[in-house]
């Protein structure tokens, strides 16, 4: 199994952190991961995006052109990816924002109403914690449990209190995820 | 089994000094490698074993503060990114003439000139033939993961203090930057000031009453004392030659066709020779870890074997191509590929490239 | 009341501002709230204003400045990271006539470059430097400068500097005052009007030296802040330039015509 995902929205959304989370918790399943994010001037204020790579073998190219799966954040993202998907392969965005919803036929299509959820839940932080619910509930690659353990990891020990507020928006995002009509 | 951890490449570097037992470091900001120092900052290995960090204020200072350090006898790390390293280049001969052990990484970014910060792989004529002036070489380690950007630390110490030689980890922005899981080796203790004052009797610990002085220095004032000096080096660097030659051959044993490569471009390159062998394609990787010493042989070994042609993939306009085709002296086709400037190629431009300059071409 | 439509509003008589010519139409790089952007309007309009555009050449550093050439309308140099005065001395040696000036941050003039600095001053260059001085080093993120405050945090000194360990901030400003080839040094800042008047007129004073052949170098310093880097809103980061920064490196001339004043 390797998983290829690529993640992409505004500097601010959590994208990279997003992407750390996803990457640990491959770790805590003894798996193979890799992180690569976009660098350099185009962050500041930006966008931004991250490559993870999940897999039960080594890892060749940590920079990729076409993935498996697609979670995308703004409208930028969109027009970049949306194209970079494999065919058979899977998208999931957020509506909020997006103006030229994703139109291909060759792919799954999903939508998380990430944002509306998050303030709704009056915390805009957990936003990308609603997202990654939602990929893991399309994509069931990295385990509630491990997620939860690799939060522990990676945390200092002052924010462990905030753990169940992730975990609840975890939840909120898998149940939320919805597939488009294609 | 050691600790496992999710590391960017720069970390994994920084985590690695301290559990190598070096004594310090010494280094200034620069994109795509600032990191380094920041972990150590926020890390304290001064609490942690005693390891000195210091904000210099230049790298000319920095790696002038190596020179000291490593002269002393102690085990000394600097690191930064090209227009940084260029900075060095001073030291770094005085380093080599005066046959100090040191490790430094240059974490490549694309230029000529202050460039850009994006990863690239142009630094490869620098790192291999000199850098500085004067007839000198160093051993250069191109890590091709988060793995290696720690393993070489402990190897790079190593390779030093045998050869007493400046010992460069060659990566650039892409290792520097990405995050993979590192097992990381367990803590090494720093040698005392005893141990060092004995293991490196060459080192200036102080003189003590009836012994004779040590003298750290690379000047001779007369032309056959310095040729002299100069053949035992060439000497040293034909041992390191025989020696310390390391690759990784993948997907080799078969090859028609094989793709040179090293840090991130062989991450790049490995992926190329997937999707070749899913075509039909006899693909291999001839993954470089030294770049210095060159693996010529086992180059020449490949082409009697049959191999039909040789693609150096590199993100530059082409220059550890040179040395493919001084290794395989015109046995068989040689080629470049390379995006450069700070853009990187991917797998289907390589084995595009693969395609029309080695086996259609 | 009816809201006036765009071309009403700006009709030449309601203009009370207008931007100055040596300034490109490029929108500015720089953090909403920076001193620099501020600090390159001021000197392009003293430029402008002792008619000196054709004659001046600016030295741009390695800093969140480096692409002052793009928004200074006038001929422009980009140097080495620390090396603008050498470059602005070797220009001014083989065009004594023009007028050249360096643009610095304080990595840039106080860290990597100090000797180049010191040394152009110690020489007397008949040159401007410019020095911003925002105790962090912006372009890269947030590392410590040598100008960082006893305790301050950046990325390089997470737990506060500790002087003890890292040395303790540097007053360039006053250092090179002592140096017989400066002939006039002074510190500005630019975060209110009142102050961006003050800071002009030391620029003025600055470029004027230099027109007149005075002997020495002109070292103008402006304090500035670096939200960014600080981690704080603009708003925020002035006060606290205000209340940190101005007790550690105070306002005001130390050097005019060559005698200390401070
Ligand atoms: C030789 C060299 N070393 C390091 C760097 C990386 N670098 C770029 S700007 C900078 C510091 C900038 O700080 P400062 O001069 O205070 O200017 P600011 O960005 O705060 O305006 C550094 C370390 C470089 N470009 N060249
Ligand atoms: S990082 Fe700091 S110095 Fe640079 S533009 Fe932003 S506020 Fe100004």
């Amino acid at each position: 199994m390797t998983e290829e995902i690529i993640i992409a929205g505004f500097g601010g959304q959590g994208v990279l952190s997003m992407g750390k989370i996803l990457a640990y918790s491959g770790i805590m399943q003894e798996q193979e991961v890799s992180w690569m994010p976009s660098y350099g001037p185009e962050m500041r204020g930006g966008t931004a995006n991250v490559t993870v790579i999940i897999s039960d073998e080594r890892i060749s190219s940590p920079i990729l052109t076409i993935f498996d799966t697609a979670i995308i954040l703004n409208q930028q993202s969109m027009d970049k990816f949306e194209k970079s998907v494999k065919p058979g392969g899977t998208l999931i965005y957020d509506p909020n924002g997006i103006t030229h919803h994703p139109e291909r036929k060759d792919i799954r299509i999903f939508q998380i109403e990430g944002a509306q959820l998050a303030a709704e839940m009056g915390n805009t932080k957990i936003f990308n914690m609603i997202v990654l619910g939602a990929y893991m509930n399309v994509k069931p690659i990295v385990k509630l449990e491990n997620v939860i353990k690799g939060l522990k990891k990676s945390l200092p020990e002052r924010y462990h209190k905030l753990i169940p507020l992730n975990e609840d928006a975890i939840r909120l995002g898998m149940k939320n995820v919805a597939e488009i009509a294609n | 089994m050691g600790e496992l951890k999710l590391m960017k490449g720069n970390e994994a570097l920084a985590e690695a000094a301290i559990r190598a037992g070096a004594d310090a470091y010494f280094g200034y900001p620069i994109t795509p490698q600032s990191e380094v120092i920041e972990y150590l900052m926020a890390e304290k290995p001064y609490e942690r074993t005693g390891m000195v960090v210091l904000q210099a204020e230049s790298e000319i200072a920095a790696i002038n503060m190596i020179y000291g350090a490593a002269g002393s006898g102690k085990k000394v790390m600097t690191s930064s990114s090209s227009p940084g390293i260029s900075l060095k280049q001073e030291g770094l001969s005085y380093i080599a003439g005066a046959e100090l052990p040191c490790v430094y990484a240059n974490v490549v970014r694309g230029g000529p000139g202050l460039g850009t910060i994006q990863p690239s792989q142009a630094d490869y004529f620098q790192s291999t033939k000199g850098g500085g002036h004067g007839d000198y070489r160093q051993i250069v380690l191109a890590p091709a993961s988060v793995q290696e950007m720690a393993d070489f630390v402990k190897l790079g110490f190593e390779l030093a203090f045998e050869y007493r030689m400046p010992v460069l980890i060659l990566a650039d922005g892409v290792i520097g930057q990405m995050m993979e899981k590192v097992e990381l080796f367990d803590q090494m203790p720093r040698l005392t000031d005893d141990e060092i004052a004995e293991k490196y009797p060459w080192a200036t610990t102080g003189k003590k009453k009836g012994t004779q002085r040590r003298i750290i220095t690379s000047l001779a004032l007369q032309a056959h004392e310095m040729e002299a000096h100069n053949m035992m080096l060439q000497k040293k660097y034909a041992d390191v030659t025989e020696k310390e030659v390391r690759f990784e051959a993948i997907s080799c044993e078969d090859a028609e066709y094989i793709i040179v490569a090293y840090g991130s471009s062989a991450r790049i390159a490995q992926k190329t020779v997937e999707l070749a062998r899913k075509q039909g394609i006899k693909a291999g990787l001839f993954r470089l870890i030294t770049l210095f010493p060159f693996p010529s042989k086992a180059l020449q070994n490949l082409c009697k074997q049959g191999v039909k042609g040789f693609l150096a993939v590199e993100m530059s306009a082409g220059q550890m191509v040179e040395d493919v085709m001084l290794s395989v002296r015109g046995c068989a086709k040689v080629d470049h590929f390379g995006r450069f400037g700070g853009t990187i190629h991917t797998p289907e431009e390589v084995l595009n490239a693969l395609k029309s300059k080695i086996i259609g071409g | 009341m009816t809201i006036p439509s765009l071309e009403e509003i700006i009709k030449p008589e309601n203009l009370v501002y207008e931007k100055t010519d040596l300034m490109t139409d490029k929108a500015l790089s720089y953090c909403p709230g920076c001193g620099h952007g501020t600090a390159h309007r001021i000197i392009m309009e003293v430029i402008e204003e002792l008619g000196l555009e054709e004659d001046t050449i600016g030295i741009a550093p390695v800093g969140c400045s480096v692409l002052a050439y793009e928004f200074m309308n006038i001929d422009m140099t980009q140097a080495a990271h620390g090396r603008a005065p050498a470059v602005a001395t070797g220009i001014k040696r083989c065009w004594p006539d023009k007028i050249v000036f360096t643009y610095q941050g304080d990595g840039d003039l106080a860290a990597i470059g100090t000797a180049e600095t010191i040394h152009a001053c110690n020489r007397g260059e008949q040159i401007v430097i410019v020095f911003i001085n925002n105790g962090i080093y912006g372009m890269t993120g947030g590392q410590m400068a040598p100008t960082t405050l006893p305790g301050m945090k950046s990325s390089t000194s997470p737990y506060g500097r500790d002087v003890e360990m890292m040395g303790n901030p540097l007053k360039i400003t006053e250092l090179v005052a002592q140096l017989p080839g400066t002939f006039f040094v002074t510190r500005q800042a630019v975060h209110t009007p009142a102050a961006v008047r003050k800071a002009k007129k030391a620029l003025k004073k600055a470029f004027e030296n230099q027109k007149d052949k005075k002997p020495g170098v002109s070292f103008v310093e402006i304090v500035s802040n670096c939200n960014s880097g600080w981690k704080m809103t603009p708003v925020d980061a002035n006060k606290w330039m205000e209340e940190n920064m101005f007790p550690y490196y105070p306002m005001g001339d130390i050097k005019v015509d060559g005698q200390l004043v401070k």
